[in-house]
This record gives C-alpha cells, structure tokens and sequence, in this order.
C-alpha cells in the first residue's frame, strides 16, 4: 500500500468536508448523512423508534441516517461524550427520560441534565402493566388484591433500576397501598423473557410490548390520559381510579456547539418525520404514543418532568 | 416446503447470500469490528428489499462474521469476534508450527458444519427449544455462568493457580462500571472514562494482540513458521482430520445451538464450553493447547452453531438470543413482520424462506470462506514484519475505538494490552481473564435477580437449589470439579500400589 494516494484521498476528502461545512450556513438541511446514535445496545424501545425515524429521514430528504450504538453505563457513555462531539448538526444523539435526569444525580457520570442541548422529544412509551396471556390476574383489581394479601410476594420484572418501569412501580405501589417487587433486568427482551418464563407474575414494561408480543402476553392498564388506540379494550390507570401518566421519553439531544439556527432545523426536521402519516401509523401500531415537544417547549417541559421524576426517585431512596 | 426452496434459491437471493457471507467473513475477521456492527450498518439497504431477501441477507452477513473471527485467532493469537475467544487456543499453536493453513481450513469445515446442525435446529425444532430459552431464569444464569467458570481449568495451561488468579482478576474487571442490576457506578475512581465499564471486545483486543505485537517487534525471525512448498488448501488432509472428529463437531454444535437459544449467553461461551468438553472427552489432554486440531473444530463448529440456535428465541418469542438477532428483529419489525409464536404458520413461506436461505449461505460459506482464508493466510505469512506490526496496531485502536465510538475504550484496550504482556511474562495467559469478564457479569445478575426473588419468597435456597434446570448444571460442575481429582487419587493410589510391589 503506498502512502501518496491515500493523502490525496484524504485531503480532497478535507476539502470536501470543509466546502460543506461553509455552505451550511445558508443551505437547507440535511445536505449529507447524519449519524444518528443511540446510547443503548440494538433491538430496544430507542432503536426500533429510530430505525423507523431513519426510513422516513430517507423518504422526506434522500439522505441517510446512520445509526450506530454506544452503549455503557445505562447510556451514559454516549451521554457524556455527546458534547465532545462535531458540532456541524450532523451528529445528533438520542436521549431519555428519566435516565438523562436520575443518572446525573446518583453519581458522577460524566454529564450535567443542563449540559444536553435537548432539541426535541418525538414520543413515549406509556408504562403498563403486562401479564401472560393465561395469567390468574384478569383486571387490576386482581393484582391489587393478590399484593394486599401477600406483601412483597408479588414480582414485577423491569427493564433496569432508575427507569421508567422502575420509578412507575414505586409510584403505583404508593397509590395502591400495596408493596410489590420489582427485579430489574438488562432491557425490556430479557424483562419479557422473564415474564413468559414464569419467573414474575407480572412485569412494569411499556405499551410496545403488548403490541409486540401480543399473541402472548396482556396488559393490565396503561398509563395514559386517555386510552391508547392500539388497545382501545385496557383502561388507563386514570379511568380505575389511580393518577398515573407515565413513560419513558425519547427524543433528540445535539452537542452544545450546535448553533441555535442548525439545532431549529434539525428539530423541525425531526418534528416533520413526526408529522408522516406512515410514521405515525406504524408507531402507533407498534404501541408507542406520539409526542411533539419541539425545540422552544423543551424547557418548561423538563421542568415539569425533572420535578416529577426527582421526587418518586427520592422516596424510592434512589437519590438523596 | 419446496416453494420456499425454490424461493430461496432466486438468483438474487443466492447472490445476496453470497455477497452476504464474504462481507461477513471479511468484517468478522477485523478485530473490533464485530457481526453485530456489520449487521447494523447494512439494515437500511435491506429497506428497499422484499423481507425474505433482507432477512438472508442479513443472516449471511451474521454467520461470515462469526466464522471471520477464527483468522485473526489463528493467524494473530487474537480473536476477531468474542466468539472464536477459545479458537485461539489451540489455533495459533497450530500457525505457530507453520500449519496455520490447515487450521484456517479445518476452521471453515468446522463452521459450515457447525451452521448447518445449528440451521437444523431452527428448521426442525424451533417451536419446543424457544421453550428452552423461557424455562433458563435467572437461577439458572447464575449457575450456567459459575459451570463457564469451572472451564479455567481447563484454558490455564498447566497452572492451575495461575489461572484462577487470572480468572478472579477478570471477575474484578466485570465489577467495574455500571453494576449489572442495580446501575450503581462503582470502581471508577472518579473517572468517567471508567463508566462504561471495561468493554469485552476492547478488553480482548488489548489482552491478546499487544502481547503478541510487543513479541513480534522483540523476537526476531519470523512470525508463524512456513513450509517451504505451497500446499493449497490442505482440504483433502482437513477433510479426512474433521470427518475423523466427527463426533466432536456434531457435539460441539449441539452444545452451540442449545447456548444460542439462552438470550444473553451467545458465541463467546459456546465455543468455551464447547471446547472445555472436547478437551473432556479426548484420550490425550494433553495435545489441548499445543496446538489440537480438535480445539479448533469445537470452537469452530459450536459458534457457528449459535446462529441457527439464536434465531429461534428471535422468531418464536421476539426475544433476539444474541446482539445480531437484536438488531436484525427491529429489521423486521421495520419491514412490518410480527414474530411470535403463530409465525411459523401464519408467516410460514417467510420464515421458510428464510431458514433455507440461511443454510444455503451456510453452504456458500465454504468456497468463499476457503479463499477468503487463504488470501488472510498468504497476507500474514507475506508481509515483511516491518509493515505488519504497524497494520496490527492500526487495527488493535480502530477496533476497540469502533465498537462504541469511544476513545476511552482505546486507553483501556492498551492499558490491558500492557498487563498482559507483564502478566504473560509470569505465565498468566489472557484466556482465564476473559472469561472472568464475560462470566462475572453474567453470574453477578443472575445472583443478583435470584436472591431478590427468593428474599421476597422467603426461599433463598429454594429459587438457587430447587429447580431442575439447576440441579442439572450444578450436578455438571461438581462432576467437572471431581472428575479429574479422583482420577488423580486413582492413579496415585496405583501408582503407590506398584512402587509396592
């Protein structure tokens, strides 16, 4: 291998990048590839919903999006090197709630909650309760009633500590006055796993696993305002009498070099893929629920949610 | 059945598997640049595709990479996917000694083999295995992982001690980063390079190929030896040493297929204990580790295997049973396929389809992997050593830098490099340490889960000792630990009777 035609290639490749970097200022975006990347390992609740993202990126702007995975530390990895990265808005990185608010506050872990430049919040997964198709529990009434009468026997498996699921079963074990408990595994396929297995009698998972497993597994009640129209038959824990609306948000986090302009395009961008009625029709048959939190709403909704969130972490002991 | 044969067999699919199966065996072959990688990065060319085509694709890209990992391990002593960990073993002594050629060969015929029984598998008998992978709670990790870690006996290489200290060096390891279950960070002293935990692929690079790099530049002479006329592919010899070791492969795959239906386990532990078993059964132990082409072939046959036996979780439950297979379900979710358990019928000619396809790579695997091997070989043995070592070190920061785009997985890639070096000066070897770092993890969540199940059951004892799965892999390490010590009391007790009389 000779070296010379590898500096050319290399500094015609610079001069490339440098002659799309100076006409980024005036042209529409996106001009070429974004990487994409997504704090957790593949096959997840943030990987699906982006592969999904990614065939319409492809469809609205014939360019690609390329997702890769950095996962680590409950994605912390890919968090805490976020700002480190190309500041051209061509790397865009996606985030989750409650981990982006919990982790930050349990340890040292690389990055700051304030430190993300959040551009937009595309969905949720509603929490759910989720038992096996040939479960004893037909409503939660009998669930509820199982855990009154058998305190602590009643076992939830989890996706991770910390997390949505984690944070709704302290908070519902307080509404219902029971006390379930919760096993937490890595990711929702090994929660699943645990539940048709028969280890737990039921698991705190999210709305996408009713859809996705559905010739095997029920789901008892969701956590929505209003019922989700994928299951239009499971009332929300609201109709049963319990306040609980909650998920786990996912959107789109860029690192802070980004200038305020690119980080407005790229949050349009995101919220027109939102906008595709494919899009929409697919996500919602997969059981996620829709969001358009776009760039100028981000602040006073992770007010709101950081509040919700560091209380129940509180009293669950998982902060000080 | 023969419709979907046939549909298999459309000249665009058979190129796809073809095509598939060399990208595989090239990118596999590239330490850090692991299947589960190549398979994420040509999911969105698969959107345009009908799903059948997609999913052989896809498939052959996954069964390449995991056969392209043994020539890193047999040429470099480093395995290019966690899979052919073990097929360093056996498969760089064989280089070592100039029969670096055989052992590549023996490779591809091992794998063919071991992907055709694992394709079997998930033809035959998916619906009762997907059972299986259900039936394997947490108990049952914890135990399975404690049996993997009965096998350092077996990989320490004649120092029994050195390897278990090896071994609890690598349990160390596991502990460091975000704790399996509870997400606590622990022994990161402070630096948030230390987050992410020790990643196995980089922690693999650094343990085995800067030993063998630091060797290549402090030794003179040449890297592997040679022999002096060209020989080939050796197929006809290698053909004649695996239908010899004919048993050892069908076994070895057997035990491949069953750990790729236990979401979580995957190739890495497979290809072990697959080797830990052959070493088991052979009359001559002692031949394991110098260089026995049966070392090889287990490893080889068992990983492969993994495939078929992965995708069975994959499609019956939705539940992938490794990374690939995670990232090839949300394919098919894109494609808008439903898997679950009525897939097999509902969807039957896609699944079929599917299933042929992936035998038929399987079977494309052995041209392709041949010369693709071959070429890997001639380059290795060709390049003067000047410009080797400066492509391996290239290799060693791209890889671990790519496996999550992390720089601070190439610090501690080198960092591990150089404790190995040291520690390899000792007589520690690499092996003991892995398989602390992958087992730790494993064994910790699966203690973890089962004490929470059985404090709140009030049955600690009963969730870890009650369960049948349980008893069974207890009974197997306590045989694995017991076997050898009574042999040697028996041979003692003999050997004290003769001096005797």
């Amino acid at each position: 291998m000779s070296a010379t035609p590898m500096v050319k290639a290399l500094a015609s490749f610079v001069m490339m990048t440098s002659l799309l970097l100076s006409g980024l200022a005036h042209a529409e975006y996106p001009e070429k590839p974004v990487s994409y990347v997504i704090p957790f390992g593949p096959g997840g609740e943030s990987d699906i919903a982006a592969r999904y993202q990614q065939k319409i990126f492809k469809k609205l702007y014939r360019q690609d999006m390329v997702i890769s995975y950095k996962p680590g530390g409950g994605g912390a990895v890919g968090w805490s090197q976020l700002n480190g990265m190309q500041g051209d808005g061509y790397s865009i990185m996606g985030v989750n709630l409650p981990h982006i608010i919990i982790k930050p506050l349990q340890s040292n872990v690389g990055f700051k909650t304030e430190g993300l430049a959040l551009l937009h919040m595309f969905h949720y997964t509603p929490d759910a309760i989720v038992v096996p198709k040939d479960s004893p529990f037909n409503t939660l009434a009998d669930l509820v009633a199982f855990a009154k009468e058998n305190p602590g026997r009643l076992l939830f498996s989890g996706s991770g500590k910390g997390t949505a699921n984690h944070l709704t079963q302290v908070r519902f074990d307080e509404l219902a006055g029971i006390k379930s408990t919760y096993i937490s595994f890595k990711g929702t396929g090994k929660a699943v796993a645990a539940l048709l297995g028969e280890q737990v009698q039921a698991e705190w998972g999210f709305t996408t696993i009713g859809a996705k497993h559905e010739d095997q597994v029920r789901l008892l009640a969701v956590a929505t305002e209003e019922r989700h129209p994928r299951f239009p038959d499971v009332p929300t824990f609201k109709e049963l009498g319990y306040d609980l609306v909650s998920g786990a948000y996912r959107g789109i986090a860029v690192p802070q070099s980004v200038p305020e302009d690119v980080r407005r395009q790229i949050s349009d961008a995101i919220s027109a893929i939102n906008h595709d009625q494919e899009f929409r029709q697919e996500m919602e048959n997969d059981g996620f629920a829709l969001l358009d939190i776009s760039y100028d709403k981000m602040d006073g909704f992770m007010r709101q949610k950081t509040l919700e969130y560091t209380e129940t972490a509180r009293r669950a002991g998982l902060i000080k | 059945m023969l419709e979907s044969l046939i549909q298999a067999l459309t000249p665009f699919n058979l190129l796809l598997a073809l095509g598939g199966v060399i990208a595989g065996t090239i990118i596999g072959s590239l330490p850090g640049l692991t299947a589960t990688m190549a398979v994420a990065v040509l999911v969105p060319i698969t959107f345009t595709m009908p799903v059948t085509s997609a999913l052989i694709m896809l498939g052959a890209i996954y069964t390449g990479a995991i056969y392209g990992g043994a020539y890193a391990a047999i040429l470099l002593n480093t395995p290019g996917t966690p899979s052919a960990i073990a097929t360093t073993l056996d498969g760089y002594p064989m280089a070592k000694r100039g029969d670096g050629d055989l052992a590549v060969t023996l490779a591809c015929i091992a794998s063919v083999a071991g992907g055709l029984i694992g394709a079997c598998f998930l033809l035959l008998l998916s619906p009762p295995l997907a059972k299986v992978a259900l039936a394997f709670g947490p108990a049952e990790y914890f135990w399975l992982a404690l049996f993997g870690l009965t096998l350092i006996a077996a990989l320490s290489q004649g120092n029994l001690i050195k390897g278990l200290i090896g071994g609890c060096f690598g349990l160390l390891l596991a502990c460091v980063g975000s704790a399996a279950v509870s997400g606590d960070i622990r022994f990161t002293f402070g630096s948030t390079t230390l987050v992410g935990g020790i990643e196995t692929v980089s922690a693999l690079i650094g343990l085995y190929c800067i030993p063998v790099m630091i060797d290549l530049v402090a030794v003179p002479g040449r890297h592997l030896q040679v022999a002096g006329e060209q020989r080939g592919f050796r197929l006809a010899e290698a053909l004649k040493i695996s239908w010899a070791g004919k048993f050892n492969l069908i076994r070895s795959s057997i035990i491949g297929a069953f750990v790729g239906i236990l979401p979580g386990a995957g190739g890495s532990i497979a290809g072990l204990i697959a080797y830990g078993e052959a070493r088991r059964a052979s009359p001559d132990r002692s031949r394991f580790g110098e260089g026995a082409a049966e070392g090889v072939q287990a490893t080889e046959s068992a990983n492969n295997a993994t495939v078929g036996g992965g995708f069975i979780p994959t499609l019956v439950l939705g539940i992938p049973g490794t990374p690939p297979d995670a990232v090839i379900l949300g394919a098919l979710l894109v494609h808008g396929l439903r898997v679950g358990p009525d897939m097999f019928t509902s969807e039957s000619s896609i699944v079929y389809t599917f299933i042929f396809g992936l035998f038929i790579a399987t079977f494309l695997m052995l041209p392709a992997g041949l010369l693709v091997g071959r070429y890997a070989y001639r380059f290795i043995i060709a390049v003067p050593k000047g410009l080797l070592v400066p492509t391996i070190a290239f290799m060693t920061i791209i890889g671990s830098y790519s496996i999550r785009n992390s720089v601070s997985d190439v610090f501690i890639m080198i960092v591990m490099g150089v404790i190995s070096w040291v520690l390899n000066r000792f007589g520690f070897s690499p092996s003991p340490i892995v398989l602390g770092l992958i087992l730790g993890r494993i064994a910790e969540e699966g203690f973890v889960q089962s004490w929470t199940i059985g404090s709140a059951m009030g049955n600690v004892a009963g969730v870890f000792f009650g369960r049948p799965i349980s008893m069974v892999i207890i009974a197997f390490i306590l045989l694995g630990m017991l076997l050898p010590l009574a042999a040697t009391w028996k041979n003692r007790n003999r050997y004290q009777k003769e001096v005797v009389s």
